[in-house]
């Protein structure tokens, strides 16, 4: 069975703007707002959501990516190891509304991650995570505060989210297992 | 409100990693004879992430929290001893370092036994150092515990060479088909060695210069044997330094003089010195680097070494982010 298309472009946008709202709307404008995204799909996703609110607010967020590559769980606990990149953040997080962005809501372990990485950059008023798609499945006492589509799915489901600045498409889709392809992405 | 705050732009898109984890296939790392382009590429990419981690006021990620290095050098170090156990620290390992003067094998214990008993107390890795050339080696056979040649006898300095290599490309991008210069005692000089693998896997040009005293017997037979066709070997560093984009003398050992490599200090000093006017023959704004520890005075001038030219404090700097990048790729995890 080919994968299934669950989001497309447009929807994608509709779901980011919404999002954006929300954002201005929790924290009382964007003055103060800061975004991180995780690498690879949330950095273009921070991206979009700091023009959207640019068009809508007037005011120029910062972003900036992060690699968690060193903060992850598995890579001291003999489990497998990823080539690292270069985070870049280059402006001071102390005392700002940290949005940390990421495509796929999944166990929740790439979120704990970034959480330390983002401690160890400064100690930020809030931390609010936004995420395009949540699809459950959580090992961690861990919440998004916005989110841009809830899709159920079962463990052995494949969501993949292509994003145009890195896949040169937009679109979410659900793979179910036997179809083949590639790795899952959180 | 901070005020070095930039913008990503949206085109401008960070990529993916150009390179796999896969590529990397080495247990130890004992010299870059068996280390590909790619493998050189990946070592660079992740010492890019790990400076970005040096330059932040807390500079600890907890990667290696759990993992136990040990350095064991039987040679007097102080920079590249302290580089390996500031890297190994920055990415949260614990470090032990042992004495070899007084340790155990003041007491006449063999070096196996010494690293067994090393890899028995649980060490995941061994930063070692050696007056012996091939020693890592032997002890990479012996044991199951990684090892890192950090420099034996004349031989190699793995680290050393990619460090150099790093601190050029982050100057002038790729560096196929640049030109590189070593200059001094090349026949006892491990970084010299190592850095001859180096250049190879990038495509870089390397030209070793030296009387013929301090080049080793058989150079160019060993050249052609080793199909390291990118090695030109010139006596005379006027013409060597021609078009180089970057020069590297080598630390004079003092010791050699005694030896009769060298009929004087003032001879070498006229011939081989680097200063300012033999500089300004190679390519303008020539980067100049010197392994360290340097003799201001004989091998390079109090001018070259402190001009704006000179990479040498970066090496320092650059060393602990590669050495971070190298104690990553063998500490870590699995590859997949």
């Amino acid at each position: 069975m080919p994968e299934k298309v669950l989001l497309n472009s447009a929807d994608i946008e509709r779901a980011l703007v919404r999002v954006a709202h929300e954002i201005v709307e929790r924290n009382k404008g964007a003055s103060n707002v800061v975004f991180v995204g995780i690498k690879t799909r949330g950095v273009p996703l921070a991206q979009r959501l700091a023009k959207i609110i640019l068009d809508m607010e007037k005011v120029d967020a910062p972003v900036g990516s992060l690699d968690i590559t060193l903060y992850r769980d598995d890579v001291s606990s003999l489990s497998f190891k990823h080539v690292v990149q270069q985070s870049n953040v280059p402006f001071d997080i102390s005392n700002r509304h940290v949005i940390l962005v990421d495509d796929v809501f999944y166990t929740g372990r790439s979120i704990r991650a970034a959480l330390d990485a983002l401690m160890d950059l400064g100690r930020a008023e809030t931390i609010q995570l936004a995420v395009l798609i949540d699809r459950g499945h959580r090992e961690l006492p861990i919440r998004a505060d916005f989110v841009g589509k809830n899709i159920p799915t079962a463990r052995n489901e494949e969501i993949k989210v292509y994003i145009s600045e890195v896949d040169d498409v937009d679109k979410v889709t659900v793979m179910k297992p036997g179809d083949g392809g590639g790795d899952e992405r959180e | 409100m901070n005020v070095n705050e930039t913008k990503l732009s949206v085109s401008g898109h960070e990529s993916f990693p150009s390179l796999s984890i896969e590529l990397w296939q080495h247990r130890h790392v004992l010299d870059l004879d068996d280390f590909s382009c790619d493998e050189v590429n990946l070592v660079f990419e992740i010492a890019d992430a790990m400076s970005e981690v040096i330059s932040r006021d807390v500079k600890k990620v907890p990667t290696l929290r759990g993992k136990t290095i040990a350095t064991m050098f039987f040679e007097p170090s102080t920079r590249t001893r302290s580089s390996f156990e500031l890297a190994a620290k920055y990415l949260s390992a614990d470090t032990v370092s042992l004495d070899s003067i007084k340790s155990s094998v003041a007491k006449g214990e063999s070096l196996i036994d010494s690293l067994r008993t090393l890899q028995a107390l649980g060490v995941d890795t061994i930063v070692m150092r050696h007056p012996c050339s091939g020693a890592p080696y032997i002890a990479a056979q012996n044991l199951e515990t990684s090892i890192i040649n950090a420099g034996d006898g004349c031989h190699a300095h793995p680290s050393q060479g990619l460090l150099d290599m790093y601190t050029l490309r982050r100057h002038l991008g790729d560096l196929n088909g640049r030109k590189v210069v070593i200059v001094g005692d090349i026949t006892h000089s491990r970084v010299a060695g190592s850095n001859i693998w180096a250049t190879k896997a990038l495509g870089v040009k390397l030209t070793l210069c030296a009387p013929p005293t301090l080049l080793p017997h058989g150079l160019h037979a060993m050249l052609k044997k080793c199909s390291l066709d990118h090695v030109t070997v010139e006596h005379d560093l006027d013409v060597a330094i021609r078009d180089a984009d970057a020069v590297m003398p080598l630390r004079l050992q003092k010791e050699r003089q005694q030896s009769g490599l060298i009929s004087s200090i003032r001879e070498y000093i006229q011939l081989y010195q680097l200063t300012p006017q033999r500089l300004s023959l190679a390519k303008p704004g020539a980067i100049v680097m010197h392994p360290g520890p340097m003799n201001e005075g004989i091998e390079i001038s109090h001018e070259v070494a402190y001009s704006s030219q000179s990479l040498i404090e970066e090496q320092v700097t650059n060393g602990v982010a590669v050495r971070m990048a190298l104690l990553y790729l063998i500490t870590g995890g699995k590859i997949r």
